[in-house]
């Protein structure tokens, strides 16, 4: 790894080094893709696209950089599967907080907020994330006053343009707590729903200026719920109880376009077969195993192990600051019964297939961008970290705020024989 | 105020004279003659511990990877617990031949996990406005409240922490307020009532907070509203705390000298900050920042007190050989950064920095989750140090989750490390305790089991779960 640290410290404050091409030769190569697991695979990177993978022996062209990954573990990049990346910087009281929306006339029922025009690449998170082996997130609001908490979008974590789709799918939450703005009772929140989609399907021609309009939506929202509607933009449902996860499926039943993806989900084992059955995916916190209110009764570690038993697909990853710690709660779920590809799946494969991006993300495999990471060993095991992240084929600082902290205070005791003193500037 | 007993007659004539009004003139004299003979004195432990250990069956553990808690690992060790207590530890015992015989092949053992900084029981499972019994938030100053009076001993959560190792927790109050009460140290055992799971002879602590909570709670209630208010709020309580003991100390000095001195008005809040200026509870004080952690350790010179634990400490890194020189500890997370701006400077090394600048690190969890996996914590904690050239052996680390919040606590005579003669409170864990993959396998604490991972009628289930749906399932 010394050229990698030479290479670091000659761009200093910048993310990445020029896009180029590397060999990445001799590691475990976990590709989630047809080539399943190689070892002492060869991963050829041109261009920011992976060229080729490879168990065999292959030639390495010249002018290739060579990665020396022998004995170490090669995962495609992590996506965390829903977070509010970019969004926040510091979510209590120290502003920066785009993930939260109050109510504002551009929209009625929330549909139309769009973070795509929120995003700051330059947010701390995204060195701290991306040094951790996350080099793509979907990224939404996390809380708002309307009905639908607006479109989201996939970024990358690397780079001045990290949109990588925007308007990428729309949330609403359907716990009992989502019922809150509309009159505190699910009794209300359905035909809200119900009533907002059927609105946005009606209306043919978008209400102008001068167009009277007495709807549940503005012109905004029924431009975003259209999509919803034919299934273009993936519609994110919270829910936690069975019950209420039962309405998410008869949802989809009634709304066969819609394109349903269930979030939180804490008692989803319940219904697991029916989730198969609906091909309705899952975003979960495998850790939660306490009854926190009263629709999760049923919460358990076995969650994520029980719905793949089923044949429901799992995505493991729902935080901000710590969504680099999806990596743990994937090992803990593997070491409650999930399998161990269904593990690396739900941080990579899982993730980009809800997010229609499974042709570019989340595999290692000829065609895909390349979002590459070596890990010191087992991605899963709490001890071992990325060693090196590569995100659209460039190699990435390993850098982040917080190493700068570290690299500033730990060890100041070690360079001066008294107690340590003030800081000096680098 | 160190010992026990109050004087009954006293308290309950002045309650009689009270509540009749007339006619009072000759109880209350007869009370002042009384007070003449009895000095007044404050029970110091009013809501004592009804804690039973479980059955303790004399047991042999061995061929296991044996971490002691003082800093040694021995391969393919021994360990032998009876009547509760530790008997022996090492490499071939003698045990007496009924004792039950345990072999732990590839597996490891070590002392059950204390965590000092838990929430259970005040903030318990469900989480309902109902069950938000853990901030009384209606003064900066609530030094007289007890988080024991809060806990609901039905928190599903005690079992889940059990499920994790946790042998030992202390219940805090949260950090709404500059003086947020006093602490209870629990057994975790789960039981009927908080008497019931309360570690005996524990010493109180009371809870304290520096930063942005306090003024984010009271700044638009009257202050303090700046960091600078908060810490004339914690001068002004312990100028008052100062006074208070005078009075007290006046009293007994003029009942000591025959004198028939009034007996001064009890305050329960000046009550506990006496207490602690007279050493007898613990300070665990929230504070994240270096430089607020560095005046709270002068405010502390300042009124002659001990500062136990820092906790969250996000910074201690930055102040590790002051904090060190001033024997103070810090209770942390692994990696819990950015949530608000005075955690912002969180970093992965946090734990083993302190640790190798020679203070006392302690790894906590504040979460209902973390609390089931603080070994896992501990893990990461430990490796990060590694990559960063603080080479900090596993059983060296491991003081973290057992020795170092048992000395927070101070409990470490009796627990916290696996040494003859101490509470056999341990865990014997599947594999590698440092890996994502390791459960805890049984847990014992005073030398019962309290939880078997083979076998599910051990499985703790509270009330609340009682004919719930996932009662009784996989935790």
């Amino acid at each position: 790894m010394k050229t990698l640290a030479l290479l670091a410290l000659s761009t200093l404050m910048s993310t990445t080094v020029l896009a180029q091409n590397i060999a990445i030769t001799g590691g475990k190569v976990i590709t989630m893709g047809e080539n399943g697991t190689l070892h002492k695979a060869t991963i050829l990177i041109e261009d920011g696209t992976i060229q080729q993978v490879s168990g065999d022996d292959i030639e390495i062209p010249e002018g290739y950089q060579v990665i020396d990954a022998s004995g170490k573990t090669v995962t495609p990049g992590l996506i965390g599967a829903f977070t509010s990346l970019g969004l926040v910087e510091v979510s209590s009281s120290a502003g920066v907080v785009d993930a939260t929306v109050d109510p504002t006339p551009i929209t009625k029922t929330g549909a139309a907020l769009d973070v795509s025009y929120a995003v700051n690449p330059d947010s701390s998170l995204m060195g701290v994330t991306r040094i951790e082996g996350m080099t793509a997130a979907a990224t939404g609001i996390t809380y708002t006053d309307f009905l639908f908490s607006g479109q989201g979008a996939v970024i990358s974590l690397s780079g001045d343009e990290p949109v990588l789709k925007s308007q990428a799918f729309v949330t609403v939450d359907v716990t009992g707590s989502g019922s809150e703005h509309t009159g505190g009772s699910r009794a209300a929140l359905w035909v809200t729903i119900e009533q907002a989609l059927a609105e946005a399907d009606a209306v043919t021609t978008l209400p102008g200026p001068d167009t009277a309009w007495h709807g549940l939506n503005t012109p905004n929202d029924i431009s975003a719920l259209k999509k919803v509607l034919s299934g273009d933009l993936p519609l994110f449902m919270k829910a936690d109880r069975a019950s209420d996860i039962r309405q998410v499926i008869a949802f989809k039943e009634r709304h066969s376009m819609i394109n349903v993806v269930l979030i939180h989900a804490v008692e989803a084992w319940r219904v697991a077969d029916a989730l198969a059955e609906a091909d309705i995916p899952v975003i979960i916190d495998p850790e939660y195993n306490l009854p926190g209110n009263f629709d999760q009764l049923g919460a358990t570690l076995a969650n994520a192990a029980r719905l793949e038993q089923a044949g429901v697909s799992v995505a493991i990853g729902m935080d901000t600051h710590n969504i680099r710690l999806a990596t743990q709660h994937a090992g803990n779920a593997v070491a409650s019964g999930l399998s161990y590809d269904a593990g690396i799946a739900s941080l990579t494969r899982t993730p980009a297939q809800i997010l229609g991006m499974e042709d570019t993300l989340g595999q290692i495999g000829t065609g895909y961008r390349a979002d590459v990471v070596i890990w010191s060993g087992d991605p899963l095991e709490v001890t071992e970290v990325a060693e090196q992240v590569i995100i659209n084929g460039s190699l990435i600082d390993m850098e982040s705020r917080q190493s700068r902290l570290r690299e500033r205070y730990v060890g100041m005791d070690a360079a001066s024989d008294t107690s340590a003193s003030h800081y000096v500037r680098p | 105020m160190k010992s026990v007993n109050t004087r009954l007659p006293v308290l309950l004539s002045g309650l009689v004279c009270a509540l009749a009004l007339s006619g009072c003139t000759a109880t209350a004299k007869s009370a002042d003659k009384q007070a003449t003979n009895n000095k007044v004195e404050i029970d110091t432990n009013p809501y004592p511990s009804t804690y039973q250990p479980l059955e303790s069956t004399p047991t042999l553990i061995k061929n296991v990877t044996l971490i002691d808690g003082v800093g040694n690992k021995i391969d393919n060790a021994m360990i032998y617990f009876a009547e509760g207590k530790i008997q022996a530890v090492g490499t071939s015992l003698d045990v007496p031949a009924d004792a039950k015989v345990i072999d732990g092949e590839g597996k490891w053992v070590t002392p059950g996990i204390i965590d000092n900084h838990s929430h259970l029981g005040v903030y318990p499972s469900p989480s309902t406005r109902s069950h938000a019994d853990g901030n009384e938030m209606t003064n900066p100053v609530t030094a007289e409240v007890w988080a024991e009076h809060s806990v609901w001993p039905q928190d599903p959560g005690f079992g889940r922490a059990l499920a994790g190792g946790v042998t030992t927790l202390q219940i805090l109050p949260g950090s709404a307020n500059l003086f947020g009460g006093r602490s209870v140290v629990l057994k975790n055992v789960p039981n009927r009532t908080m008497q019931d799971m309360k570690f005996p002879d524990a010493p109180y602590g009371m809870k304290m907070a520096c930063g942005e909570n306090p003024k984010r709670v009271y700044g638009e209630k009257g202050g303090p509203m700046t960091n600078m208010g908060n810490v004339a709020g914690y001068r002004q309580a312990w100028s008052d705390a100062q006074d208070y003991m005078r009075k007290w100390e006046r009293y007994e000095a003029d009942f000591d000298a025959g004198k028939n001195p009034k007996v001064p008005k009890r305050d329960l809040q000046m009550e506990t900050l006496a207490g602690v200026l007279s050493g007898d509870i613990r300070v665990h004080m929230h504070c994240y920042r270096a430089d607020e952690m560095t005046i709270m350790m002068d405010v502390m010179k300042e009124f002659d007190y001990q500062i136990g634990t820092f906790h969250h400490a996000v910074e201690a890194y930055k102040i590790a050989d002051k904090l060190a020189k001033n024997d103070v500890c810090s209770a942390m997370w692994a990696d819990w950064w950015g949530f608000k701006m005075e955690a912002y400077d969180g970093i992965r090394e946090n734990i083993p920095a302190v640790h190798a600048a020679g203070a006392c690190a302690i790894v906590h969890s504040d979460s209902d989750l973390g609390i089931q996996r603080l070994n896992q914590e501990a893990a990461k904690a430990w490796s990060d140090g590694q990559r960063a050239g603080l080479d900090i052996p596993k059983e060296e680390a491991w003081v973290w989750l057992s020795a170092n919040p048992a000395k927070s606590l101070g409990i470490f005579e009796q627990t916290g490390s696996l040494e003859q003669g101490k509470n056999a409170d341990l865990v014997l864990w599947n594999g590698d305790p440092f890996s994502t993959y390791t459960k805890a396998e049984k847990v014992y604490i005073d030398g019962g089991l309290a939880y078997d991972l083979s076998a599910p009628e051990t499985w703790p289930v509270s009330d609340f779960e009682l004919g719930q749906v996932g009662e009784g399932d996989v935790k």
